[in-house]
């Protein structure tokens, strides 16, 4: 605790909670409120209704959800791989060729996800790469944009996995696949869980990229929910942006808990 | 009869140390360093390293630290990879093969327990990455657990353990695929006091009741390697400074560095050796003429070191042969013993004694003396700093 004294200890509470509720609260609240307003002319809504939530199960709006949830399962899930393989494979890797390679790794990260849409618009709009107006140029996107956090976090769960365990391991006479199967990866959950969840998060939110290469038949979430708020549409945009933040949270919640639980063991 | 063969490198001694040790099992389990050298970039850890761990022997790696005695271990294990020289187990070079091709067990200081097993699949991670049958599993898991007394903990996780409890988990895990060489790196330092002695004793016993087991232990801690080793390597920058039998190394130390390390000795200087006979020498403290063993056969008129030991010294009175006085520097009681200092010739000596009613008191004059057939006279080594 940095200020000991109790005076000042409750001015500072006084200041902090309510700067963080109007920073963090305020704005969520006025989305959850929107989701359930039929009208909002005064300070507070009016005809509190459930109207935008049954309209968001039954229409485009849906899809758009599917969409979102399938995007961010199947990029996270091909990140999740493709980073732990580059993490495990760039880890006896010596210094230099290391640092170069973790540099490519974390360059989308560092380049303005627009750049990257209109990157791989102009790149994929030509044969023989023609992948513009299909599924998997959204999703190479998001792959692109998420894997280097994956990489980073698996990179990091690596150094801190106990390499006594993986060299008692190999003593046993456990061949590199086996030790890979038995000890690593499962010393590795907690970290592949984390690396997984934040990747789900980003590419649930992402918007700038998608909404440069989207097809029509693949409109994710964040793109559907900008429409909607383009259009004046504020209350089913709100409903939408309420159902995006409430399914991710649950997806990272069960993934909190698998984590928790392979921490510790 | 083979024998565990060492150069010294000291300049002081041109013949090897040699210690017989007569093998108890099978070629298949000696360790064999043959001048092994581990570099990294320009540092080398280890330098031309020798030496043979005959089967069913426990051979003690002790030394500061830095002073390449883990580095060796895991060469033996393959997680060094050495720049020259060669590592044989048995009568098979393993320089270059794998770890997991080379049948070792090893035990690590901090355990390295797999957090997500329960004891019983620790134990079978051994056998089961051999291929081993279910039915073979079953059977040698409750055997291992047994020899190490956890035979009810088999369903606990690691962390549900203690320090000594992991420990004996991880010898019965190294010892499960009955490897032929078990190598030990330094396997109590992170146990407390009381359960490491009784973790010692622990592996006293496992090894008698394991006689054709070989076992490289690397420690820091002189009493454990004295405790459980049939012979002793003393290392220093990378290099064997002394090696043999642990009694014969503890009373006879070929060097000041071995001397000091092993038992922290009083090395007093001496000159003017003047042998007696094949076993024994006169010299001169100062005024004094001492006797002692001439176990290094040094050359008459030389200048050495006598090497006494704390708990040698006995109270005495000036006239006996043997004798040195000096004035008391300090007194300290520790319950069984009292540990006394005292100014030599200008020498600061150390003494052990058991507790006196009345011990000296600081600033007094005492004479003490020993047997000249305890005490041994060692070489000057002149890479001591």
């Amino acid at each position: 605790m940095l200020v000991w004294s109790k005076p000042w200890r409750i001015a500072t509470w006084a200041v902090a909670v309510p700067l963080f509720l109007i920073i963090y609260g305020l704005p969520i609240g006025v989305i959850v409120l929107a989701s359930f307003s039929g009208q909002w002319n005064d300070i507070l809504p009016s005809n509190m209704t459930l109207v935008h939530y049954s309209k968001a199960f039954r229409s485009d709006s849906f899809d758009a959800l599917k969409a979102s949830l399938l995007t961010g399962v199947i990029a996270s899930g091909a990140a999740l791989v493709c980073g732990t393989w580059a993490a495990l494979a760039l880890r006896n890797f010596k210094t230099m060729p290391k640092r170069v390679l973790d540099l490519l790794f974390f360059i989308p990260s560092a380049v303005p996800s627009v750049s990257v849409g209109l990157a791989l618009l102009v790149a994929f709009s030509q044969p023989p790469f023609l992948l513009n107006g299909t599924t998997w140029i959204v999703l190479i996107a998001h792959f692109v944009l998420i894997s280097a956090f994956t990489y980073g976090n698996v990179t990091a769960g690596l150094a801190r996995i106990p390499v006594d365990c993986e060299q008692v391991a190999e003593s046993l006479g456990a061949r590199p696949f086996y030790r890979l199967r038995r000890v690593t990866l499962p010393l590795l959950l907690p970290y592949l869980v984390a690396a997984f969840s934040l990747s789900f998060a980003l590419s649930m939110g992402e918007l700038g990229a998608t909404v440069m290469i989207y097809p029509p038949g693949w409109v994710t979430l964040p793109v559907r929910i900008f429409a909607l708020s383009d259009r004046g549409a504020i209350f089913d945009a709100a409903t939408m942006a309420t159902i995006l933040g409430v399914g991710t949270l649950i997806v990272l919640a069960i993934l909190s808990k698998v984590s928790n639980r392979a921490a510790v063991r | 009869m083979s024998q565990v063969t060492v150069m010294e490198r000291t300049p002081h001694i041109a013949k090897p140390f040699v210690a017989s040790a007569a093998p108890a099992a099978s070629d298949g389990s000696r360790i064999g360093f043959e001048n092994v050298s581990v570099t990294y970039g320009a540092l080398t850890v280890l330098h031309s390293f020798t030496l043979t761990v005959n089967p069913g022997e426990i051979v003690a790696l002790i030394g500061p630290s830095g002073s390449g005695k883990t580095t060796a271990l895991r060469a033996v294990a393959g997680f060094v990879r050495p720049s020259g020289g060669r590592i044989l187990i048995g009568d098979r070079d393993v320089t270059h093969l794998a770890p997991y091709d080379r049948k070792i067990g090893m035990v690590v200081q901090n355990y390295a327990l797999f957090p997500h097993m329960r004891v019983e699949e620790n134990v079978a991670f051994g056998l089961r990455a051999h291929g081993a049958a279910e039915d073979v599993i079953k059977k040698r898991v409750p055997e291992c657990l047994a020899m190490v007394g956890m035979s009810t903990y088999a369903k606990r996780y690691p962390r549900e353990l203690s320090g000594g409890q992991q420990q004996r988990v991880a010898i019965a895990r190294a010892l499960a695929p009955k490897p032929q060489v078990l190598l030990l790196d330094e396997p109590l330092s992170a146990l407390d006091a009381q359960i490491r002695r009784s973790m010692l004793d622990e592996l006293a016993k496992l090894h008698r009741d394991l006689p054709n087991l070989t076992v490289l232990y690397v420690t820091h801690d002189q009493s454990e390697a004295l405790t459980l080793a049939n012979h002793i390597g003393i290392m220093r920058d990378g290099k064997l400074k002394a090696f043999g039998g642990s009694q014969s190394l503890f009373r006879h130390p070929p060097n000041r560095f071995a001397a000091e390390f092993l038992g922290r000795a009083n090395l007093l200087p001496v000159t003017d050796v003047q042998p007696l006979d094949e076993q024994m020498a006169k010299v001169r403290f100062g005024d004094v003429t001492l006797s002692a063993r001439n176990h290094h056969g040094l050359a008459r008129g030389s200048d050495c070191l006598v090497c006494v030991r704390p708990h040698d010294f006995r109270f005495s009175r000036a006239s006996e042969p043997n004798s040195i006085s000096g004035t008391v520097l300090s007194v300290q009681w520790q319950g069984d013993v009292h540990n006394i200092t005292f100014d030599a010739g200008g020498e600061t000596v150390r003494m052990t004694s058991a507790p006196m009613a009345n011990p000296p008191r600081i600033g007094e004059i005492i004479a003490v003396h020993f047997d000249a057939a305890e005490v041994t006279l060692v070489p000057e080594d002149a890479s001591h700093g």
